[in-house]
């Protein structure tokens, strides 16, 4: 039997407030990560927090010390550049020791700048290249079918990342599939690397291109737990159609300087600005 | 489509060779699954499907999503036979395969059907003779050219029954089945087909019944050359490989480009310990539409050319 959360056993209320402390956890710790390594991609990091956050405290089945048991809920994450986020919510959920953060990018650490499964435990598959966590998460979902097992597959995709082709191969099949147990969760910050992405190569009306592809399509607000919880908890069975929840976020969230601001998608902070950012974390 | 191989006695295609392995193997194994990009007729798993149609995905004309879907099949406890055109598996999900399955060190098998110019006809989009040099850039990735019917089915075995990446190169172009004097088929060993001392032939795939033919003509001629079947691109066998240096001359045959494929990797080995005069083998790069069996004619992949290639390397002792 897997064991669950923590959290499994506490009031719903108190899960919403739990989750919205491991996020500020997530941010403060990520951000002292990249101020530590000098690198890192902080303004996706703090616009995901929320959603990992609900994600590993009140929505996966895991167990952290049976990494790889067959029965496991799967996350895949797509977005692999946001590793400060990542890191600390596998940390936090028990897949290694929190102290292990403070080797974030350095030689021979396995904390390196997209992770790695084959060295870090909780690891799925290895991303950092765009467009590769959902084609994964697809095969899983299917093994998934094949199998009649009850564990689901959730992948979290940034919202520039659905320029790649690939999602759109993989969204075809999944919709085709009818892969209830595949769910994908859209950071949906509208910014990407170098400007907003409706100024690049607009997305939108996204809700309907998925629901195109044979999805069923939820937005949410990406930072409330209320709404991360119930959506992503919520039953799939007899959904009969893959999930698709465009969660509303905002990129650099938390702080005031990097709110909504394009350098922070992967700038590092100076002294005075780590010191500004962490004295508004609270 | 390319010309398809004729119905000469004797000759194999070894697609049907991996299509009736994959079904024996799947009587025997249920994590045994195919996964296809619109790709059945192409890869003979029309027999597989009739049999196991839930344990087929067919993901439609989308080879990077067929490479990503074998990673997670994988992950769910699968063993995923992921069968396409050589040139597209490759090619077109490149970085698939190096993030997905190699760089991610998953049990996924990747097939590449139809490779080297077997559909030349076709042109250079639909040549794969760049995939041997692609494939063994990634050091975890077994890849596995077998020469004829009978190594193609061990090597698809050999495969499945290990536990880890795994590329298997096949053609489909007709060739014969080599004779064997001790039938073993070891994943990293090569298998000296011929004893020889003047020279070494290193082939692999549907070059190595030509390499045979070729030393057959010059041990009429009192040149005794050696023919080393390299089924195995990764890991390679470098001991054989230092063998065959001592011959004192090398020839490499193999139906791709000369860029870093099986010959640069046979010169890696030697330059690095016994430098020998050698010659390798292949297409130049991109080449002339024109049938599988005139491209080898005109590049002088034949049983002549690699004679001729041999008597000429050894000159360079």
């Amino acid at each position: 039997m897997l064991s669950t959360a923590p959290v499994q056993t506490t009031l719903p209320n108190d899960l919403a407030r739990i989750v919205r402390d491991k996020a500020l956890w997530i941010r403060r710790r990520s951000f002292q990560m990249v101020y530590e390594a000098q690198l890192g991609h902080p303004g996706g990091d703090f616009s995901s927090a929320d959603i990992l956050a609900a994600l590993y405290f009140g929505v996966l089945r895991f167990d952290p010390t049976k990494p790889g048991d067959p029965g496991r809920d799967r996350f895949v994450m797509s977005k692999g550049h946001c590793t400060g986020a990542f890191y600390a919510v596998l940390a936090a959920a028990g897949y290694f020791p929190e102290a292990e953060l403070t080797t974030y990018m350095e030689p021979q650490s396995r904390l390196n700048g997209h992770p790695n499964r084959n060295y870090l435990p909780g690891v799925e598959t290895n991303t950092g290249p765009l467009g590769h966590g959902l084609p994964v998460a697809t095969g899983i979902a299917i093994a998934g079918q094949m199998d009649g097992a009850d564990f689901r597959t959730f992948v979290l995709t940034g919202d520039g990342e659905l320029q790649e082709g690939s999602n759109w191969e993989a969204a075809l099949t999944a919709g085709h599939r009818k892969l209830e147990n595949l769910t994908v969760i859209i950071d949906r910050n509208r910014l990407q690397q170098g400007a907003r992405t409706e100024e690049t190569a607009s997305l939108d009306p996204l809700d309907d291109k998925w629901r195109a592809f044979g999805w069923h399509v939820e937005t949410i607000d990406g930072h409330d737990p209320d709404q991360l919880l119930a959506m992503l908890s919520a039953s799939p069975k007899g959904r009969g159609k893959p999930l698709c929840v465009i969660a509303n976020t905002i990129k650099g969230k938390g702080v005031s300087f990097m709110h909504d601001n394009v350098d922070w998608h992967h700038g590092v902070p100076n002294k005075e600005q780590y010191e500004q950012a962490m004295a508004e974390l609270v | 489509m390319s010309a398809a191989a004729p119905a000469e006695a004797g000759l194999f295609d070894c697609r049907d060779s991996f299509a009736a392995t994959i079904e024996s193997l799947a009587e025997q194994d249920a994590r045994i699954v195919t996964v296809v990009s619109d790709s059945v007729g192409s890869s003979k798993l029309a027999g597989f499907r009739k049999k196991w149609p839930e344990r087929m995905v067919n993901v439609g004309i989308a080879e990077q999503t067929l490479v990503a879907v074998g990673a997670g099949l994988a992950n769910g406890g699968k063993v995923p036979f992921v069968s396409a055109a050589s040139c597209f598996i490759t090619g077109r999900a490149m970085e698939q395969v190096k993030a997905d399955i190699a760089y991610s060190n998953v049990n996924v098998k990747l097939i590449g059907q139809s490779s080297g110019v077997a559909y030349g006809e076709l042109g250079p989009t639909h040549h794969s003779i760049e995939d041997m040099a692609w494939l063994r850039l990634f050091n975890n990735l077994t890849l596995i050219v077998p020469a004829d019917p009978w190594q193609t089915e061990q090597a698809i075995r050999a495969a499945a029954v290990m536990d880890g990446p795994v590329f298997v190169r096949i053609s489909r172009m007709p060739v014969p089945a080599l004779a064997r004097k001790h039938a073993r088929f070891e994943i990293g060993k090569a298998e000296t087909l011929m004893e020889g001392n003047d020279a070494a032939i290193i082939a692999n795939g549907t070059m190595v019944h030509r390499a045979v033919a070729a030393a057959r003509a010059l041990a009429v001629e009192g040149i005794s050359a050696r023919v080393i079947n390299m089924a195995t691109v990764n890991p390679l066998d470098e001991a054989a490989i230092l063998a065959a240096a001592e011959t004192g001359a090398i020839v490499t045959v193999e139906e791709h480009s000369v860029r870093g494929g099986l010959g640069g990797a046979v010169a890696e080995i030697v330059t690095a310990n016994t430098p020998v005069p050698m010659r390798i083998m292949g297409f130049p790069g991109f080449v002339p539409t024109g049938s599988a069996a005139w491209l080898m004619e005109h590049f002088g992949l034949t049983e002549t050319g690699i004679a001729d290639a041999v008597r000429q390397t050894i000159a360079r002792k």
